[in-house]
């Protein structure tokens, strides 16, 4: 019901939405919540595990009732708190947790069977047979206790992530933070203010207090104006800091277009923010908290505080009939605003014998509300006190507790908080996050007066300046009593989220979960979206008072961030799709696409699986033809993914002597090296080819996996190890293009190609230097990973697309083409070529057969610790090939080996394989693989085990070269 | 957290590789035996406090710094260019080496 002359809400603008398909009007500056309660709709949810109909409870973020579902299809958001969306034109809310609809819910059986559900229930319940748990109770559980459902489209709306700097950063806009913002902006501080609300002011809205002789709400709206005059001042509002981290870091949360209808792609509908902050002031306030007694969670049970929020913020009177149940003066001021806006007030129920009214209204005092009646919305309560019992008509009971400093934010870096006997709360641990200081009602100071004085001081004394003038504003008492849970029978209410009342408190106590963190868990006492934020004080006070012992003693539980819940879609912003993992793509991208290659990623990079042509209708025949090419004519490869380090510097040659365990200082100019680098454990670390182009200039090549390791791996040795090494190195990975060119006509292509003709005389195996190709300055390298006679050419990136479509071109007159992935893995297995298939960081140098190749002539990083002996045993697994020789002819990658009479279980595990390919060469499969004793084993039948396709193979174990072993073909 | 890198300046968390405590800054001569090696390869003391530890500022300049932080409360008290740890304690074992 609205109340004339009441609110912030512009009634001159209407706005329409839909709360399950019904229609409905609000005003512009309603929040869903208000929206509802003026439409006298009382019944927004049911209750997370009893199916219970319940209401809004609060006027804020802390909301653990109003939950609901907003907008539909890829932009469908759940859990969404009713209390905290606003309002737009054709907003769509719906109920969650119901069905077949929230009037009538089904499992609101579970209601009346709760005596089977308390705490603990789903443990002791669901435990027994093993079996069920995964296929039937757990997929029962989920369905029946829930919250809100995701769409299962792809999310619609945009998210974005963004920094920020400043000198100090002011948690809450109420009268504390506007004085500590206005403070540290005068002073001329880099000042963001951020606020979750869309107004600044906190509480000065949501009351009828005075602030500097006018309304706290005006005062508020002069100084928000006041900020954001200011270009120090950064005013967030709609922002919630989520999380307080390490070094002045703070996770805050902005709303950015939850607010309005425009979803048009251009502005995200949140960002994630990480602010550093030199200095922080949490001027977060407090929460208020209800009392428990029996059906405490009925629609129109709300705290005080919000009962009077609706009113003075948005002009709406939740009930014709309000009553108020309180321990505090405080909540008072509800049936006073009310009695003044002309709503009528029952009584006022106050747990104090020495309670006094403050207004014309009817005080019951030393009395408790002992029950309420009513199903889906509040009729009547009942009053107990010493003169007897009686029922009382009322519409709406605002409650209040008490009220808890928002201590959240400083307890995320496992900062405790500090109990405090006068307001029977905690209150924050000074020091709790480094840089960051509490002011106002956080801080357990409640009057206005208190927190507009504290803020500006704390400003003052971080930065050392004077406070902006401090206004005159309300200074009364906050008088409370506790009052946790009125005595009696039937359920209380702590925690209306995951219905826990107060019997589950006491059980897990008698069940011996002492230890708050036990009975949180036991229970579900402070879990999910509100994280306890209505009931965590309560249920400790309770729990202590269950256990004898006092609250400072049974502790806490720890609050995490986030404050309040954030998408995973606003923390992942920018990191999906592409973002998540960009793409690099070779210069013969463009030309390799346009043959329809298909593309296989390498770390980020894309290459061609293999180049298809008409009339082939398997991968398999491709690769064949592609293999042929370069075993009978020519093919071309780019190859540009490898990394590539150009090293220079008089000391280059001792740091590849350092780098690699063979030597490259030897190396001739013009002559290219294969080398084997390890890990300082003596493992094998990478292999490749360096080129020496001059006396003090080398170019490095590295695998496509192990480039980036590489590089540091050379930043680490030069910097932290051999600093006195007078050399230099940069990745030219991108700058150069670089080709195979590779089978018996590969010199008749080049030589269509080069500006001046090669020889094997000049260009001889392993040879290497400049050559120019249509006046372009390129580089050559006689280098093979195929066995062929090979080269491998490298020009500017810039010119790769013309090489690439040319070389190919060439190769198609000559009998050959193009050629993917398939064909040069195929290639290098039959060569028994390693990759890092095979050096997978297990193996050593000795394990792969290179152990002559760690120079005993100079030491290398990885030389002693490769020298360990059981790193030199005859008894480990080295590489060898294989091949099938029994009737099954098929070889699996992964596949293990075995005595061809042996069982195959791990006991008897003699190795496993690591690369297979079936070789049109050959006309059968081979393998490269690690066998105990290795080439002792040459020529024996072992049994391949593949345990998961289920397949079983002879092999014969074989010299892992089988294609050329002389090597004729490379140097020819 | 940021990173006080002495070529760029405080930079992100992100920015970073990390490697472990600073040990592997004194690498053992190769005859220095099997347990000066096991030492410097693999272990590490892992005591809550003030830790040298490597990062490398491998999206930014490439330096490989330094850092002491406390492995507790992650306070970062500054950080060093590696470079200049390792020419300080080549050179300081060295007037040592000098001496005696
Ligand atoms: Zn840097």
């Amino acid at each position: 019901m609205r109340v004339r002359n009441k609110g912030r809400i512009d009634r001159s603008k209407p706005v329409s939405f839909t709360f399950d398909g019904n229609n409905y009007r609000g005003f512009e500056g309603d929040t869903l919540a208000s929206a509802l309660l003026a439409n006298d709709v009382r019944l927004v949810s049911r209750s997370f595990k009893y199916h219970r109909p319940r209401g809004i409870l609060t006027a804020g973020s802390e909301e653990p009732n109003a939950l609901v579902t907003i907008g539909s299809g890829g932009h469908q958001d759940p859990n969404v708190r009713a209390t905290v969306q606003e309002i737009y034109e054709g907003l769509e809310a719906r109920s969650q947790n119901a069905w077949p609809s929230l009037e009538f819910d089904v499992m609101a059986v579970n209601d009346l069977a709760s005596p089977f559900l308390g705490a603990g229930f789903y443990y002791k319940t669901f435990m027994w047979p093993r079996a069920f748990w995964e296929k039937i109770y757990e997929p029962i559980i989920r369905r029946a206790a829930g919250l809100g459902a995701l769409s299962g489209q792809p999310n619609a709306d945009t998210y974005e992530r963004a920094f920020a700097h400043c000198d100090v950063l002011v948690i809450g806009g109420g009268p504390a933070g506007l004085m500590a913002a206005l403070t540290a902006g005068q002073a001329g501080a880099d000042v963001i203010l951020a606020d979750e609300d869309s107004l600044l002011g906190g509480r000065l809205n949501l009351e009828t207090l005075e602030v500097d002789g006018q309304s706290g709400a005006a005062w508020a709206a002069g100084v928000a104006a006041q900020l954001n005059a200011m270009e120090n001042v950064r005013v967030m509002t709609r922002t919630t800091i989520t999380g307080a981290y390490d070094q002045g870091t703070y996770g805050a949360l902005e709303r950015v277009n939850h607010h309005t209808s425009v979803r048009n792609g251009k502005a995200p509908l949140e960002t994630f923010w990480r602010i550093a902050a030199k200095h922080a002031i949490l001027c977060a306030g407090a929460l208020e908290r209800p009392v428990a007694f029996q059906n405490n969670d009925r629609p129109g049970i709300m705290t005080a505080g919000a009962v009077r929020a609706y009113l003075n913020r948005w002009g709406v009177a939740p009930g014709k009939a309000i009553t108020v149940f309180a321990n505090n003066d405080d909540a008072h001021r509800t049936a006073l605003d009310m009695i003044d806006a002309g709503v009528h007030v029952s009584a006022v129920i106050d747990s104090r014998a020495e309670a006094e009214a403050l207004g014309a209204y009817t005080l019951i005092r030393g009395a408790h509300v002992t029950n309420t009646g009513g199903r889906k919305r509040l009729e009547s309560i009942t009053v107990r006190s010493a003169s007897g019992a009686q029922n009382i008509a009322t519409d709406c009971l605002a409650m209040s507790g008490g009220w808890n400093p928002t201590v959240h934010l400083t307890c995320h870096m496992n900062g405790r908080p500090t109990w405090r006997e006068d307001i029977a709360s905690f209150v924050p641990t000074e020091g709790a996050i480094p840089g960051l200081v509490t002011a106002g009602a956080c801080q357990g100071d409640f009057s206005t007066a208190a927190c507009l004085q504290a803020g500006a001081a704390a400003a003052a004394h971080i930065l050392g300046c004077d406070m902006a003038d401090v206004p005159v504003g309300d200074d009364c008492a906050y008088r409370m009593e506790p009052l946790w849970a009125v005595p009696g029978k039937g359920r209380a209410w702590l925690d209306f989220q995951n219905d826990v009342s107060v019997k589950d408190i006491k059980q897990a106590a008698t069940e011996n979960f002492r230890s708050v963190e036990h009975m949180k868990r036991y229970t579900t006492q402070g879990m999910a979206t509100d994280q306890g934020k209505n009931s965590n004080v309560q249920a400790l006070a309770l729990l202590a008072d269950a256990t004898r012992r006092g609250i400072p003693e049974t502790g806490t539980t720890t609050f995490r961030p986030p404050y309040s819940p954030v998408a995973m879609a606003a923390l992942a912003a920018g990191a999906e799709g592409k973002g998540f993992m960009p793409e690099r793509f070779t210069t013969s991208h463009v030309a390799t696409k346009e043959r329809k290659a298909p593309m296989i990623e390498a770390g980020l990079w894309y290459r061609p699986s293999y180049f298809p042509i008409k009339g082939e209708t398997h991968w398999r025949q491709s690769c064949d033809r592609e293999v042929g090419y370069v075993r009978e004519a020519v093919g071309v490869c780019d190859v540009s993914t490898l990394g590539k380090i150009d090293i220079q510097g008089p000391d280059a040659g001792a740091l590849l002597d350092f780098i690699y365990t063979n030597m490259f200082s030897t190396l001739k100019v013009g002559r290219t090296r294969y080398g084997l680098m390890l890990r300082e454990d003596g493992h094998v670390m990478d292999d490749g080819t360096t080129a020496r182009l001059s006396e003090d200039h080398y170019v490095m090549t590295t695998t496509t996996a192990a480039a980036g390791d590489v590089m540091r791996h050379l930043e680490f040795v030069t910097q932290c190890l051999r600093p006195d090494l007078d050399v230099r190195f940069a990745s030219v990975t991108e700058q150069w293009a670089q080709f195979a060119v590779a089978g018996p006509k590969a010199r008749d292509l080049l030589n269509g190609l080069l500006d001046a003709p090669i020889d094997g005389e000049s260009w001889p195996f392993m040879a290497c230097g400049p050559v120019s190709v249509g006046g372009i300055k390129a580089r050559l390298f006689r280098i093979s990973f195929s066995g062929e006679h090979a080269y491998e050419i490298a020009v500017p990136s810039r010119y790769g697309d013309a090489l690439f479509r040319a070389l190919v071109k060439r190769a198609e007159k000559l009998g050959g083409g193009p050629y993917g992935m398939e064909a040069l893995n195929v290639l290098r297995i039959e060569k028994g070529f390693i990759t890092h298939s095979e050096i997978h960081g297990r193996v050593t140098a000795f394990d792969i057969g290179m152990g002559r190749m760690v120079s005993a002539k100079k030491d290398c990083i990885g030389k002693t610790m490769s020298m360990r002996e059981g790193l030199l045993d005859e008894d480990r697994e080295q590489l060898m090939g294989f091949k099938p020789i029994g009737p099954v002819m098929q070889l699996t990658a992964g596949a293990h080996l075995y005595e061809e009479g042996a069982e195959p279980v791990a006991a008897n595990d003699l190795g496993y394989f690591t690369s297979v390919a079936f070789s049109p060469t050959f006309g059968h499969y081979l393998a490269l693989g690690f066998v105990r004793t290795g080439a002792a084993r040459k020529g024996d039948r072992l049994k391949m085990v593949d345990a998961v396709r289920g397949i079983e193979t002879v092999v014969e174990v074989c010299h892992p070269v089988f294609f050329d072993p002389e090597g004729e073909r490379t140097r020819g | 957290m940021r990173l006080p890198c002495p070529l760029c300046g405080e930079r992100d968390l992100r920015e970073f590789y990390y490697q472990g405590a600073a040990v592997s800054l004194t690498r053992p001569d190769p005859d220095a035996g099997a347990d000066a090696w096991a030492d410097y390869v693999h272990l590490r003391e892992n005591l809550p406090g003030d830790l040298e530890e490597m990062w490398h500022h491998a999206q930014g300049c490439g330096a490989w710094l330094v850092v002491t932080r406390n492995t507790a409360t992650h306070v970062v008290k500054g950080a060093k260019l590696a470079m200049d740890t390792k020419r300080a304690d080549t050179k300081r074992a060295d007037t040592k080496g000098a001496r005696t």
